[in-house]
C-alpha cells in the first residue's frame, strides 16, 4: 500500500468537502439557536411547567363546622356515612365502559343497574337528571347510604369492582333538635360549580373540586368560617407519581362552629305555634270572601329586644333541609321550587313582604309628633273620613270622639291618622307640592323601612315605602301599560290603570291617607317590624338583627364573638317613646289585643303589642301581630290569615308563656321557663371538638281548657279590623 | 503490524523502542489530532456524568447501584479508547484489506438480530443479547463498515490513478453494498439507523466525486422513498406517531408527545446556567424516558443549562471541524471518503438526536455520539475517531 500515486485533488471533491463542512456547521448553528430560544428566551415558561410537573397535591378535605343553638345543641352537624363512589376515568378505560362493574355494583347495593348508570353519566343539555354535573375526574357518589355489609363486600371483592370505592365520609346532617326544623335559617349546601372554582382560585379560600358550598341561610353567610381549610400536602413526585420528597404540608383545619342565638326549644315552640295558628285560621270564616281563611304562609321572629339577636325564626311552609344532603333529586328540587308547594325555600321572615296594616301606626304616631302634633293632644276619631269625595272608613267602625294619639294606637283608630296625614299632605302643597316635608315618609325611612335590616342571612328583601320618589319611578316603569290598559269607567282594574296613567306619578291625598295606616303600596318584612318594635322596647336603638352569636374554632380555643351592631336610632325623644310604650301596653290590657291577653301578669312581665290587619288586593287580609316585653320582641304574620289579634295573638302569647314559664292563668313556674331572660354565656366546646349540650325534648303544648277560650271572646265591637 | 510512519505499514521499517517511537519527530503521537481526541474524550466524560445523573435514581434499571451506569459508561469509554488506539495502530490502510471480511461480519451480525438471538428494545428489534447483561447493537458497526466498504470500492481505481472520479458502475456497485445491510436494518425496524446510513451514503458519494446525477438522484430517491413509505403504510403506527408528534406533542400526549414535551420542559427549565448536576427536577423525577440513552442531552439542558449544553455542541463542533480538516488535508481519496462518511454520520446523528430533544426533529432512537449510554455506539464512535486519526497520521508527508 505504500507509494500511493499522487492523484491530487479534483476541484469537484474539494468543493464538495467545503459544502459538507458548511452543511455541518449550519446544522450545529441551528441547534445552538434553538437551544438559546428554549433555554434563555423561553426558559421561565418551562421552569414553571417543570414545577407543576413534579409537584402533586394531596388534598384532605376539612370537616365542616357545626351550627349550634345558644346552648350548644347542634342544629346542623356531620354524620359519618358510607359513601360508595365510582371513578369515571377508570370505568371508561374498560372495554364495556364499565357496564359489567356497575351492574355488579347495583346488585350489591340492591339498586337497579339503570339507576346506578344514570347517576354516573355526565350531565349535558340532552341528559335528563339524575346525572353527574361535577368534574368527570372526581369520584362520583352512587349512594351515601351503603350499609357496612355492602361496603365490606365491595372492599373484599376489589377485583370485581375496579374504580369503585366505599369510604366513610362526613356528610351534613340537619338534626332538627326537639323538632326545631329551622330549615330556612340554616340554609343548605350544594356542590361547588366550575365557575366558582375558577373565580376563587387565587383568593385566600380557594375551593376544592369536592367542596360543598353554602347556598342559603347561615350555611351561606358563614360558609367561609364553617368550611375550614382543606389540608394540602405537596409532594415532589417522579414520573410514575412515586413520592421522592415532601415539599410542603398544610394541615387540614376543621371548620369553625357557628354558635347562634337561636334556642332550639323556643324555635320548636315558635314553629309549632305558627303552624297551629295557621291551622286555626283555616277553620275561621272570612266574612269578606265567605271562604275559610287560606293561611297559605306565615312567619314569626323572636328577638332579643336589647341586642337584636334572633332567638327563633320560623317560616312556613317549610321543608326538610336533609333533602339536599348527598345531592338533591330532580323531583325533590322541582317540588321545593314549585308554585304548588308555595316555595318552602323562602325564608318569609326576611324575604316575605306585605303591607303592615296597623302595626305601622307606631311610625305614623312618631311622624305626627315630629311634625308638631302633640302626643296628648286631642284628635277627632270619627267613624269615617272623607277626602275629595272618597270615603275612608275607620275600620273599627266606631267613633271615639276626640282622643289622644296614645288612645288612637290603643284602639287602633284609623281616622285620627287619616286626618293628620291629610293635613300634612295639604301643608306639603297637595297635588302641587312645594318643598314637601313628607313627615310620614321621612319617619318611615328613619325607622329603617324600605331597606335591609342587615341581618346575617342572605337575600334579605327591602320592603317598600311608597314615597314620591318611588311613585315617580314606578309610574315611569308602568305608564305605558297602564295607559294601554286603562279605561275611564271600566272595571276596577281598568279604572285604577286609567288613574295611574293620568297621575300615577303624583302623591294624591288618598295615597297619603291610606299610607298613614300602613295600607296601600307599603311593604315591610317581619324582620323589619321586629327590629322596629325592639327599638321601641330598648329605648330607641335599631339593632341589626343577628343570628350568629360567635364563631368558635373546632377545638373551642378561639372564640370570636359577633357583637350586636346598630344601624341607627329611632327619630323620637324619650318622652314620646315612653308614651308609645304606655299605649302599646294598653293594647294588651284594654285595647285591641286585650281579649287575647286575659290573665297575663302585666305587673310582672309588662306586655306591649300592636295588632295589624292588612288589605291585599285580590286576597284575604294579612294578619300581623307585633309585641314585646322588656327582653323579647315577637312578630308574627300570616298571609291570608285574617285579623292580627284573631289569628296570631294566641300563638304569640303561647310562645311567651313557654319562654317565661307561664300557664294560661298567668302563674309563672321558672323551672318550666325555657328562657326567662336572654342567655349571655356561650356553650363550652372542648378541645377535642365535643360540645356539652343539654338534652332536648320536643315541645309539648299545654292543653287548654275549652271554657277558657270561650271566656275570652273577641270584643263585640271589633269585627274585621283592629 | 504496527505502522509507525506513512511509509512503513506492515513492520518492514526499522524497529525502534516504544518511547522513542512515541516522541520521534515523525512519531504517531506527535501527528495525532489532539483537539479531536480531547473533544471526543471530553464528550465521553461529560456523558458519564449525565448518564450517572439520569440513572442514579432509576432503581429498576440500575439494580440498586447508583454508580452502575456511571461505571459502565466509563468502562465503555475505556474500551472505545482502546479500540481507537488499536485502529490507529493498525491504520486505515491496513484495514483496507480486511474491509471485505469486516463488512461480511457486520452483515452477518445484523442478520443474527433477526434470528431468535435478537432482542427488542423500545419497539426496535435491533439488539443481540450476548449474556451477562451485555447486548450488542450491530447496526452501529454497520455504519462503520458501510463507510469503509464504499470507500474501498469508490476509491480503488481513483487512488490507483485509473480514473479521476469513480465511474457509474462502481458507484452503482457501492450503493448495492450499502443497500443490503440497510434493508436488513429496516426490517428490524430501526428507522433511525437507516436514516443515518442514508445520510452516510450521501456524504460518501459527495466526497467520492461521483457525478452530480448520482447525488441528485439519490436525494430524489430518498424523498420519493419517504413519500412512498408514508403512503404505503410500511411504517408501524408508533413510527408515524413519532414523526408527527415532534412538532405537535398533543397528537400523542401519552406516547411520543409525552417524551417530546417532557424533554422540552427539561431543557427549557435549565435556563442559562442550569439547576446544577443532580438537581434537575425533571431528571430526578425521571420524567424524561430513555434519558441515559437517546435523551441524554436533556440532562445537560436541565442541569447544566445553556452553558453546559452549549459546551456539548461546541465539543461536537470541534470533532466535526477536525474531521473536516482531516478530510480536506488527506490526498488519497480513500481517506477522504472515510472521513466524509464519518462526518456525515456524526453530524447527522448529533443533529437528529439533539434536534429531537429540542423539538425540531422527529423522535428516532439514535444515541448522541460519545455522550449517550450504550456500548456498541460508544465503540463504533471511538473506532471512527481511530480511523480519522489514522487518516491524519498516515497522510503522505509529501502532500
Amino acid at each position: 500500500m505504500s507509494n500511493i500515486p499522487e492523484t491530487g485533488r479534483t476541484p469537484r471533491v474539494q468543493i464538495r468537502l467545503v459544502i459538507i463542512q458548511v452543511l455541518v456547521f449550519s446544522l450545529l448553528l441551528t441547534l445552538g439557536g434553538r437551544l438559546w430560544y428554549l433555554q434563555v428566551r423561553n426558559g421561565q415558561e418551562y421552569t414553571d411547567e417543570a414545577k407543576n410537573n413534579h409537584v402533586q397535591q394531596v388534598v384532605q378535605p376539612a370537616v365542616r363546622g357545626s351550627i349550634l343553638d345558644s346552648r350548644g345543641i347542634p342544629l346542623a352537624d356531620n354524620e359519618t356515612r358510607l359513601v360508595v363512589s365510582t371513578s369515571r376515568t377508570e370505568l371508561m378505560k374498560m372495554k364495556d365502559k364499565g357496564v359489567a362493574v356497575l351492574t355488579r355494583l347495583a346488585d350489591v347495593l340492591d339498586m337497579k343497574p339503570k339507576d346506578v348508570m344514570d347517576k354516573v353519566r355526565l350531565c349535558d343539555s340532552k341528559t335528563p337528571k339524575p346525572c353527574w354535573n361535577g368534574s368527570p375526574y372526581q369520584p362520583i357518589p352512587v349512594t351515601d347510604e351503603a350499609t357496612t355489609q355492602q361496603a365490606l363486600q365491595i372492599r373484599e371483592r376489589a377485583e370485581d369492582f375496579p374504580g369503585v370505592t366505599a369510604e366513610p365520609t362526613a356528610v351534613r346532617r340537619y338534626t332538627a333538635p326537639g323538632l326545631a326544623n329551622t330549615a330556612q335559617v340554616l340554609g343548605y349546601l350544594s356542590p361547588v360549580t366550575d365557575e366558582e372554582i375558577t373565580k376563587a382560585q387565587n383568593s385566600d379560600s380557594p375551593y376544592l373540586r369536592s367542596d360543598q358550598v353554602g347556598r342559603s341561610g347561615l350555611e351561606r353567610t358563614y360558609d367561609k368560617q364553617l368550611r375550614g381549610k382543606a389540608g394540602v400536602t405537596r409532594y415532589e413526585v417522579d414520573n410514575l407519581g412515586r413520592v421522592i420528597g415532601q415539599a410542603r404540608n398544610d394541615e387540614a383545619e376543621p371548620g369553625a362552629n357557628v354558635v347562634t342565638s337561636i334556642d332550639a326549644r323556643v324555635q320548636a315552640v315558635t314553629e309549632y305555634e305558627l303552624n297551629e295558628a295557621m291551622k286555626a285560621a283555616r277553620k275561621e270564616m272570612d266574612r269578606n270572601t265567605s271562604e275559610h281563611y287560606k293561611a297559605d304562609s306565615g312567619a314569626a321572629v323572636v328577638m332579643e329586644a336589647k341586642t337584636g339577636r334572633v332567638v327563633a325564626m320560623a317560616s312556613l311552609p317549610t321543608y326538610d333541609p336533609n333533602a339536599w344532603v348527598g345531592g338533591i333529586s330532580a323531583k325533590e328540587y322541582a317540588r321545593l321550587t314549585g308554585k304548588k308547594s308555595n316555595f318552602p325555600l323562602l325564608n318569609r321572615a326576611i324575604q316575605g313582604q306585605a303591607a303592615p296594616g296597623s302595626i305601622f301606626k307606631v311610625v305614623s304616631s312618631t311622624a305626627a309628633v315630629n311634625a308638631g302634633y302633640k302626643f296628648n293632644g286631642n284628635y277627632p276619631c270619627p267613624s269615617s273620613y272623607s277626602v275629595g269625595g272618597q270615603v275612608f272608613q275607620n275600620f273599627e267602625s266606631r267613633g271615639y270622639g276626640s282622643i289622644t294619639l296614645g288612645k288612637a294606637l290603643e284602639v287602633s283608630c284609623d281616622t285620627v291618622f287619616y286626618g293628620i296625614a291629610h293635613k300634612e299632605w295639604q301643608k306639603d302643597g297637595g297635588m302641587k307640592p312645594k318643598h314637601p316635608n313628607d313627615w310620614f315618609y321621612k319617619t318611615a325611612h328613619q325607622f329603617g323601612l324600605g331597606k335591609e335590616t342587615g341581618i346575617d342571612l342572605p337575600n334579605e328583601v327591602t320592603g317598600r315605602i311608597p314615597d314620591r320618589q318611588w311613585k315617580q319611578s314606578f309610574w315611569e316603569a308602568n305608564k305605558v301599560s297602564w295607559c294601554q290598559q286603562g279605561k275611564k269607567g271600566g272595571t276596577y282594574v281598568e279604572k285604577i290603570a286609567y288613574e295611574g296613567c293620568l297621575e300615577g306619578n303624583r302623591m294624591r291625598a288618598g295615597d297619603s291617607v291610606n299610607y298613614s295606616i300602613g295600607q296601600g303600596d307599603t311593604l315591610v318584612t317581619p324582620i323589619q317590624m321586629a327590629t322596629i318594635y325592639s327599638a321601641i322596647a330598648n329605648g330607641g336603638t335599631l339593632y341589626n338583627p343577628v343570628v350568629g352569636k360567635a364563631i368558635v374554632s373546632a377545638d373551642g380555643k378561639r372564640v370570636e364573638e359577633i357583637a350586636p351592631k346598630s344601624h341607627g336610632k329611632l327619630p323620637t325623644q324619650g318622652r314620646t317613646l315612653e308614651q308609645i310604650n304606655e299605649a302599646l301596653a294598653a293594647v294588651t290590657t284594654t285595647g285591641s289585643a286585650a281579649w287575647r291577653f286575659g290573665g297575663w301578669p302585666q305587673d310582672k312581665i309588662p306586655m306591649h303589642a300592636k295588632t295589624g290587619t292588612a288589605e291585599v288586593y285580590g286576597k284575604q287580609t294579612t294578619s300581623w301581630f307585633a309585641s314585646y316585653t322588656e327582653d323579647y320582641t315577637i312578630v308574627m304574620t300570616i298571609s291570608q290569615g285574617g285579623t292580627g289579634s284573631g289569628a296570631s295573638g294566641p300563638a304569640v302569647r303561647k310562645i311567651y308563656e313557654a319562654m317565661y314559664g307561664l300557664n294560661a292563668k298567668g302563674d309563672q313556674d321558672l323551672s318550666k321557663a325555657l328562657m326567662p331572660e336572654p342567655r349571655k354565656e356561650l356553650p363550652e366546646i372542648q378541645s377535642d371538638g365535643s360540645i356539652d349540650a343539654p338534652k332536648i325534648r320536643p315541645y309539648e303544648p299545654v292543653k287548654e281548657t275549652p271554657d277558657e277560650q270561650t271566656l275570652a271572646g273577641p270584643p263585640a265591637t271589633s269585627t274585621r279590623r283592629d | 503490524m504496527a505502522g509507525t510512519s506513512g511509509f512503513s505499514v506492515s513492520g518492514y521499517g526499522p524497529e525502534r523502542g516504544t518511547w522513542a517511537r512515541l516522541v520521534a519527530r515523525d512519531s504517531m503521537a506527535r501527528r495525532l489530532d489532539w483537539p479531536l481526541l480531547f473533544s471526543a474524550l471530553a464528550l465521553s466524560l461529560i456523558g458519564s456524568l449525565l448518564v450517572w445523573s439520569a440513572t442514579r435514581n432509576r432503581t429498576q434499571l440500575n439494580q440498586g447501584d447508583p454508580y452502575y451506569f456511571l461505571l459502565r459508561h466509563l468502562l465503555n469509554t475505556g474500551i472505545g479508547f482502546a479500540l481507537m488506539i488499536g485502529t490507529i495502530w493498525l491504520g486505515h490502510r491496513t484495514l483496507r484489506g480486511a474491509v471485505p471480511a469486516l463488512y461480511g461480519l457486520s452483515v452477518v451480525l445484523v442478520l443474527l438480530v433477526l434470528t431468535p438471538l435478537g432482542a427488542t428494545i423500545n419497539g426496535a428489534h435491533a439488539w443481540i443479547v450476548i449474556g451477562g447483561g451485555f447486548t450488542l447493537q450491530p447496526s452501529e458497526f454497520v455504519k462503520v463498515t458501510i463507510i469503509l466498504g464504499m470507500a474501498v470500492m469508490l476509491a480503488a481505481r481513483v487512488d490507483a490513478g485509473d480514473l479521476i472520479h469513480p465511474d457509474h458502475r462502481t458507484v452503482a456497485k457501492s450503493l448495492g453494498l450499502a443497500v443490503v445491510p440497510m434493508a436488513i436494518v429496516m426490517l428490524m425496524p430501526d428507522l433511525g439507523s437507516v436514516m443515518v446510513m442514508a445520510v452516510i451514503v450521501l456524504g460518501v458519494l459527495l466526497a467520492s466525486g461521483a457525478s452530480n446525477r448520482w447525488i441528485i438522484g439519490l436525494i430524489g430517491a430518498g424523498a420519493a422513498g419517504a413519500v412512498a413509505v408514508a403512503a404505503l403504510g410500511v411504517l408501524d403506527e408508533y413510527q408515524i406517531n413519532r414523526f408527527a408528534a415532534f412538532a405537535n406533542p398533543e397528537l400523542d400526549p401519552a406516547g411520543v408527545g409525552y417524551n417530546t414535551n417532557q424533554a422540552r420542559i427539561a431543557i427549557g427549565s435549565g435556563g442559562l446556567t442550569g439547576t446544577g448536576l443532580f438537581h434537575g427536577s425533571q431528571t430526578t423525577g425521571q420524567f424524561v424516558p430513555e434519558q441515559q440513552t437517546d435523551f441524554v442531552f436533556t440532562v445537560a439542558g436541565e442541569e447544566l443549562g445553556f452553558v453546559g449544553a452549549g459546551l456539548i455542541l461546541l465539543l461536537l463542533g470541534v470533532v466535526l471541524w477536525r474531521a473536516c480538516r482531516i478530510a480536506r488535508e488527506t490526498t488519497e481519496l480513500y481517506g477522504t471518503i472515510v472521513a466524509a462518511g464519518i462526518i456525515a454520520w456524526f453530524a447527522f446523528q448529533s443533529f437528529e438526536n439533539i434536534g429531537m430533544t429540542l423539538g425540531i426533529m422527529p423522535v428516532a432512537g439514535l444515541p448522541l455520539p460519545f455522550v449517550s449510554y450504550g456500548g456498541t455506539a460508544m465503540f463504533a464512535a471511538w473506532i471512527a475517531v481511530g480511523l480519522l486519526q489514522s487518516i491524519r497520521v498516515q497522510r503522505p508527508i509529501t502532500a
